[in-house]
């Protein structure tokens, strides 16, 4: 194991799904956090990002629903969530705020310390090796926002590529969206399901055990309907991998 | 399968349900739209500066739409100068009569046509198909939709959900040949029969794919020579053309002809490009080239007004390269009747809504993951996703020109009222949770709930953790 480690004052945002569905993630990215030598603090008051609104168009509740995460977060050093979709969001509160711009230069403020997990151990902290053992095949999922919006594509790699006894299975689909997308996963259910049947048609075929990401609502979408198929790759988490020893 | 007149954009729902029930459809989208985003993905590889190359085709086209008076009176001028005839047309309805008209003054009752999202969005083959000229499409894929009587499911590829098979038995159907699903057989049948109308048509009808305003130049793309012999058999060439397809200089064709055809179907260069720059005015050693009169239909249909939001406005910097619905999971799920309109995908879900209303068409904004794929292979790095999300807020507040509150929308936007309130605050956040965990004891509850419902009706639901996480760290520290 590297020795010596930057001390960070981490501000952990759980994400609402995280404290609520998934808190073993969420332990676990604590886990993680800690043994690269953050300092970790959860503040009750946080809820969520408000994306969930914003993305179903109804921008008003959003803005009440981030202005919230704003006075919670601002004074942060820097915050951490095992999740990319929802750091994402806080890229997206200049567009939620456009017509006000002095909150909008506070969130952009705050959209700059704000990291996904992965991003923020190997980008901010230069830490891949967190003495991790997890003995499985495991297939990995790109998930978009983290993807797309944040270009976390190598971070989460890296971390998996220290983990002994691991070996990382990359799919055809990786890059391919789940199909989860908030509402458009109970909108549209019939087309959310093709997409995610689209992914897991090779996900059930392919030589793993675990299929692996960075955001609890792909891990979702994506256990949900594997449990509904009768497969036994399970789903984890990257924070409860890195975890493991 | 019949002309699906009945689709309609709001429709998507039931429309995608529909094609999603259809294997032979769902499996041809799938190998058609991999094949091509495999063709992008290699001849992408040929070119080292493809992201600058990206930004400044960005830079010529949003620079362009902030003044597109500007550019639209330098290229109408520079038109007129070549000896084109310039007609401005505000909507479908004025282009249609437009083109008819000139039908009508030529005497013109054999009418050639290549392909042209343009035209298909005016339905100016209906238009003139009620006066009795409707054109012959030229285009193989065109031809092939315009015998079956079905809307084109692609941008660039109109007849990409149909499979050799189908195609065959249309083919016997309505020309009587016989049954053969050889492409060549297939082709060369089509390729005979084209020619016949190439010899007797009396007008050429073509869209545009760039407007150069500094010397009035159109330039015309495609691969199968079709649309060079409509624009240059027959005596008159009308050529239909969107507002926002101008650019201002001739150098600037070098960047949009290295990205479009890479981008759409992997090709370094499309068969042919037309360059067209007035008619033949009996110049003379140039004389009995090209048609005697070249007509510029100039179809604004919505864009100005595009044009002008600033927000909305790089909309119209697409250049119907086709390459943002081969790489959408939605559209290679269902393809692209599902989408109810002329331009399907994402270009469609963000262009739709603006060309013809948010009241006829809110659902399309909605019909994505906001995955982002599209953004990242637009050639113009459209930010289709921000477009996406911008047009959703419009629908649901009611801000879009003619948009009228949905029924749904009521219970729902009482639920978003609600959801805000909880979350907002921590204390209620902590108490809607705890309820949550009752409700969550009930199956009954879940039953009921339509997202729940919807859910399970392919995933197991998720079980909220016994204790949240907030519950081991109620002190502010870990
Ligand atoms: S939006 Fe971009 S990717 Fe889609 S058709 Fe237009 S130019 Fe091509």
């Amino acid at each position: 194991m590297p020795a010596p480690r930057p001390s960070r004052d981490v501000a952990l945002f759980a994400t609402c799904l995280g404290d609520q569905l998934f808190p073993g993630v969420v332990e676990a990215t604590v886990t993680v956090l800690e043994r690269a030598g953050c300092a970790v603090r959860f503040d009750p008051r946080q809820t969520c990002c408000g994306q969930p609104a914003f993305n179903s168009g109804y921008w008003r509740e959003a803005r009440q629903v981030a202005r919230h995460f704003l006075d919670v977060f601002e004074r942060a050093d820097a915050v951490v969530a095992p999740s990319g979709s929802c750091v994402a969001m806080l890229h997206r509160f200049p567009q939620l705020f456009a017509d006000e711009p002095d909150v909008a230069a506070r969130a952009a403020a705050l959209a700059h310390k704000t990291f996904e997990l992965s991003s923020f151990l190997v980008r901010e902290l230069g830490v891949t090796d967190l003495g991790a053992r997890f003995d499985a095949r495991v297939g990995w999922h790109d998930a978009c926002h983290g993807l797309r919006e944040l270009g976390v594509r190598d971070e989460p790699r890296t971390l998996l590529a220290a983990v002994q006894g691991l070996e990382l299975v990359e799919l055809r689909t990786r890059e391919s969206c789940c199909g989860f997308g908030g509402t458009f996963s109970v909108k549209l259910p019939e087309v959310s399901t093709a997409m995610l049947d689209h992914k897991l048609d090779e996900v059930m075929e392919a030589p793993i055990d675990v299929l692996a990401a960075i955001d609890g609502s792909c891990l979702m979408q994506l256990h949900g309907r594997l449990e509904r198929r009768g497969a036994r790759v399970r789903t984890m988490h990257l924070a409860e991998v890195l975890a493991s020893r | 399968m019949s002309g699906h007149s009945h689709r309609t954009p709001d429709g998507f729902a039931a429309q995608a349900r529909e094609a999603l029930g259809d294997r032979t459809l769902t499996q041809a989208m799938r190998r058609v739209t991999d094949l091509f985003a495999e063709r992008r993905a290699a001849a992408l590889e040929t070119v080292p500066d493809w992201q600058e190359l990206r930004q400044q085709a960005r830079a010529i086209k949003l620079h362009t739409l902030a003044r597109l008076d500007h550019y639209l009176a330098q290229f109408a001028g520079a038109a007129a100068k070549n000896g084109a005839i310039v007609h401005w047309a505000e909507d479908a309805a004025a282009a249609c009569r437009i083109v008819g008209e000139l039908a009508q003054v030529h005497r013109a009752t054999r009418l050639v046509k290549s392909k042209s999202m343009a035209t298909e969005e005016i339905h100016l083959n209906a238009a003139l198909a009620a006066a009795g000229t409707e054109p012959v499409e030229t285009d193989l894929g065109e031809w092939i939709i315009q015998l079956a009587g079905e809307m084109p499911s692609h941008i660039i590829v109109p007849a990409i959900h149909k499979t050799r098979q189908q195609i065959s038995e249309l083919f016997v159907d309505k020309l009587g040949v016989a049954p053969s699903d050889e492409p060549t057989v297939l082709a060369a049948e089509a390729r005979e029969r084209l020619r016949q109308h190439f010899a007797e048509a009396d007008m050429g009808i073509s869209g545009v794919n760039f407007g150069v305003a500094e010397t009035g130049t159109i330039l015309v793309l495609e691969n199968e020579g079709n649309a060079r012999m409509t624009t240059t058999l027959p005596k008159v060439h009308v050529a239909v053309m969107g507002i926002e397809k101008v650019i201002p200089r001739f150098a600037d064709l070098e960047v949009f002809l290295r990205l479009l055809p890479r981008s759409g179907t992997g090709q370094h260069l499309t068969s042919y490009q037309s360059l067209l720059t007035g008619p033949d005015v009996g110049v003379p050693g140039r004389a009995g080239q090209g048609p005697r009169e070249l007509h510029l239909v100039l179809l604004d249909n919505g864009r100005a007004n595009i044009a002008v939001d600033e927000t909305m406005r790089e909309t119209l910097a697409c250049i119907r390269c086709g390459a943002c619905l081969n790489a959408c999971p939605v559209y290679q799920s269902v393809g692209g009747h599902a989408y109810g309109a002329v331009y399907p995908g994402p270009i469609g879900a963000i262009l739709t809504p603006q060309l013809q209303g948010m009241h006829q068409a809110a659902a399309l904004p909605f019909a994505s993951s906001l995955c982002g794929a599209c953004k990242d292979v637009c050639p113009v790095q459209i930010d289709i996703p921000s477009l996406l999300l911008e047009l959703r807020k419009r629908a649901v507040e009611g801000e879009a020109p003619g948009a009228a509150p949905a029924k749904r929308a009521a219970f729902e936007a009482l639920t978003w009222k609600l959801w805000a309130w909880f979350v907002r605050s921590p204390g209620r956040y902590r108490f809607a949770a705890a309820m949550a965990r009752l409700g969550d004891k009930l199956p009954l509850v879940k039953r009921l709930l339509p997202p729940m419902r919807a859910w399970a009706s392919s995933r197991a639901l998720p079980r909220l953790a016994k204790r949240p996480f907030r519950a081991g760290h109620k002190d502010g520290g870990s």
